[in-house]
């Protein structure tokens, strides 16, 4: 169906077009009419806290992929929200195997396609960022390098929520976790994000974006991009956990994008190695506004907060700096 | 039409994998499994098999990998050995669980640590409770037709489950023996293509691997049971069918000798040769050999039936349980035999790779037959093991 967007404030046309949404007509500052299937193949009904980020990169990679898809599942949040026998969120075929092997699942399932001659049907694998960049990272990187034909998309909530907020090599400097809290001798988690999309890039596969379930279109537009590559590509979507980031579900998609307007998560897509920033926020909000919404960051002093604004700071010149007109 | 060729056990394996039209073979390579792989990895590049080769980057994946083909419904293989098989011992689990008829070889091999990359059978052993079908062979014309019968047994509806075929590594997979190599058409008659109830496909989305809470999860593993329980008559009807269409079987065990054996040796995979031999040589009547084939399903009533004559039976196998003092497979017997009278003992051997030798042999025989006489004796023996350095 052709729905009728509505250009959210936060987007101004210049990164709309930019971002080649494939709209069919774009008004300037005004609506975007875009072509969003209203078929739910991930059903509702599920069991996901109200206000969770990461069912809408199920759900809208789901809108872009349509029926003609087999989908691999790491253990994790989404996949035990989405199946709990004899309920089933999954309106096309699914199958959950173990926490560290989506990737090596989809390669069997890819493998199975084309010596059953069925090429034309696609291959997702989820993956939690613990099941994707700590304990799934091998299969994965054997997946990406074997160049198997399929799309991993890694739905990043910043922590093991499923098993209750322990940390992962994904979650950012500073966050309180079950397993790095903050104490006399601690300031909670004493790591940095680990950059996965960058270590995924340098598999040389044709395609690698990031994304946030804050920016639906963007998102979509990049899970299209990657079915319709050829061969494996990956994309890293940014989603909002509401216990795990100690935030009210109302306030899910306002933290989200607040990750992105304060440049603790960035936008951008890699075609065969080229670079492109999809969305540059119009105006780069202080992290310490994005800290200051979730219960994760609550207990860290000026001095944390001032080495995370560095940080995103020396990422944000780098990404961006060239690109002021 | 069916040649005779000599090749090496690891061979024979991978033509039973062509003959079987695999589609999806995943792969890793492990000491003393090599061979098989890299065989199979000639037939595709050469267009003798017509399948999808994964090479990956682990065991996990490869048995991850054919997880996910047989679930898209197709055939699926991989061979491993020792680490391998232990650093798949996740998933084995769930290929069972969600019922996938997928077929491995077994290379046996000892486990770390030390590291050893001879033959025992303390790897797969390990894997029993895994629910997976494990058979056990002699000779390498017996590891070609059990990978043929093993996807005949996997498959068959009221089965379905994965199968294992375990051959002693080295001894088998890199010894050349005579074997004839069945005609592809016969195996194509015997062994029809693969058909699942439920498959990955988007024409019929099923949900596969889904949470099963404690209302769920009893049944699945009961009906596991049942399945593994009907594979046993599966496994039996197989095998005779091979045998009238190939012209060879070997039952779901082997009884050598049996007719008036009072001790009986008991053992699974290849020192089941070493042992015909010993009897041969020992011409003794009262001495016969029983060889497990299956070891899961176990056949417990073919094993009661066959020794129901017997007085002693020593167990002779390649594993240990480290804290029980005996090998599981004695464990499982003394259980299987419980309420008879007949004495069970066991030898421990080959550990490692150490030979079993005629003379270790003899002693097992002796043993048991001092027990018969009513002396007292070791109930376990570590055959060729130099106490000295303990
Ligand atoms: C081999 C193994 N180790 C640990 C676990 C326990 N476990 C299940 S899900 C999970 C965390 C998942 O985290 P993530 O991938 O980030 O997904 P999320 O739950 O956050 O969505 C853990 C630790 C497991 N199932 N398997
Ligand atoms: S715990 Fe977090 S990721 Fe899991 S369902 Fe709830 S909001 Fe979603
Ligand atoms: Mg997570």
């Amino acid at each position: 169906m052709r729905v009728a967007v509505d250009i959210p404030s936060y987007v101004r046309c210049r990164h709309v077009c930019g971002a080649s949404l494939a709209a069919s007509r774009c008004y300037k500052f005004g609506r975007l009419v875009k072509e969003v299937s209203d078929e739910e193949l991930f059903a509702s009904g599920h069991r996901g806290c109200a206000g969770c980020g990461c069912t809408i990169a199920m759900r809208l990679a789901l809108k872009v992929a349509g029926r003609n898809v087999i989908v691999t599942h790491a253990t994790g949040c989404m996949e035990v929200i989405s199946s709990p026998y004899p309920e089933t969120a999954w309106r096309v075929p699914w199958i959950h195997v173990a926490f560290e092997n989506s990737a090596a699942v989809a390669s069997g399932v890819e493998a199975a396609l084309k010596a059953l001659g069925k090429r034309h049907v696609k291959v997702i694998a989820f993956g939690g960022d613990g099941g994707t960049v700590d304990i799934g990272f091998q299969a994965l990187s054997g997946a990406l390098e074997r160049g198997h034909d399929f799309v991993y998309i890694c739905y990043d909530n910043e922590a093991y929520m499923n098993t209750g907020i322990q940390r992962s090599g994904a979650t950012p400097y500073g966050a309180a976790t079950t397993t790095s809290p903050p104490g006399r001798e601690s300031f909670g988690n004493r790591t940095f994000k680990k950059d996965m999309p960058r270590i995924v890039a340098a598999h040389g596969i044709p395609y690698v974006a990031t994304a946030s379930v804050a920016f639906p279109l963007d998102y979509m537009e990049k899970v299209r991009k990657a079915l319709e590559t050829e061969g494996p590509a990956y994309v890293h979507v940014h989603a909002s956990c509401t216990p795990g980031w100690g935030i009210p579900s109302e306030k899910s998609i306002e933290v989200a994008r607040l990750a992105v307007d304060s440049g603790m998560w960035i936008l951008y897509e890699l075609e065969n190695g080229r670079g492109r920033v999809t969305y540059k926020p119009p105006e780069k909000r202080p992290v310490k506004e994005y800290l200051r919404m979730q219960k994760r960051f609550r207990h860290l002093t000026d001095e944390h907060i001032e080495v995370l604004q560095r940080y995103v700071d020396e990422r944000w010149d780098e990404v961006f700096g060239e690109d002021e007109e | 039409m069916p040649h005779r060729d000599v090749m090496h056990g690891s061979r024979a394996v991978a033509e039973a994998v062509r003959l079987c039209d695999v589609k999806v073979v995943a792969a890793y390579p492990i000491t003393p499994q090599t061979h098989i792989v890299e065989d199979i990895a000639e037939m595709v590049a050469n267009g003798e098999l017509d399948a999808e080769y994964i090479m990956v980057e682990s065991e996990h994946s490869a048995m991850s990998a054919c997880i996910g083909a047989s679930a898209t419904g197709a055939r699926s293989f991989t061979a491993t050995a020792s680490q391998g098989l232990a650093l798949m011992h996740e998933v084995l689990w769930i290929a069972s669980g969600l019922r996938l008829p997928i077929v491995m070889v077994n290379a046996n091999r000892a486990l770390s640590a030390p590291i050893n990359i001879w033959n025992d059978q303390s790897d797969s052993i390990a894997e029993r409770d895994s629910g997976w079908i494990q058979i056990y062979v002699e000779t390498a014309q017996e590891a070609l037709d059990s990978v043929i019968q093993a996807y005949r047994i996997a498959e068959d509806a009221e089965v379905l489950l994965p199968a294992m075929v375990c051959m002693d590594g080295f001894v088998l997979t890199h010894t050349v023996e005579p074997v004839e190599v069945p005609d592809r058409e016969q195996v194509r008659e015997y062994l029809p293509e693969l058909r699942m109830p439920h498959t990955l496909d988007p024409e019929n989305p099923v949900t596969m691997g889904s949470l099963g809470d404690p209302n769920y999860y009893m049944e699945c593993r009961k009906q596991q049971e049942l399945a593994m329980e009907r594979a046993l008559e599966v496994a039996r009807r197989a095998d005779e069918e091979f045998r009238r269409v190939f012209g060879r079987g070997y039952g779901v065990v082997e009884e050598y000798n049996m007719e008036d054996a009072e001790v009986v040796l008991v053992t699974m995979g290849s020192v089941a040769g070493t042992i015909k031999d010993t009897i041969d040589m020992l011409g003794d009547e009262s001495v016969g050999l029983l060889r497990l084939r299956l070891f899961r399903p176990f056949p417990k009533e073919a094993v009661r039936r066959a020794l129901a004559n017997a007085k002693v039976v020593n167990v002779i196998e390649k594993d240990v349980s480290i804290g029980m003092g005996e090998g599981a497979l004695m464990t499982e017997l003394k259980s299987v035999l419980y309420g008879s009278d007949i004495k069970v003992l066991g030898t421990v051997a080959g550990l490692g790779g150490r030979d079993i030798t005629t003379e270790h042999i003899r002693q097992a025989v002796e043993r048991a037959q001092r027990a018969l006489r009513g002396e007292r004796v070791d109930e376990v023996a570590w055959a060729g093991l130099k106490e000295e350095a303990v």
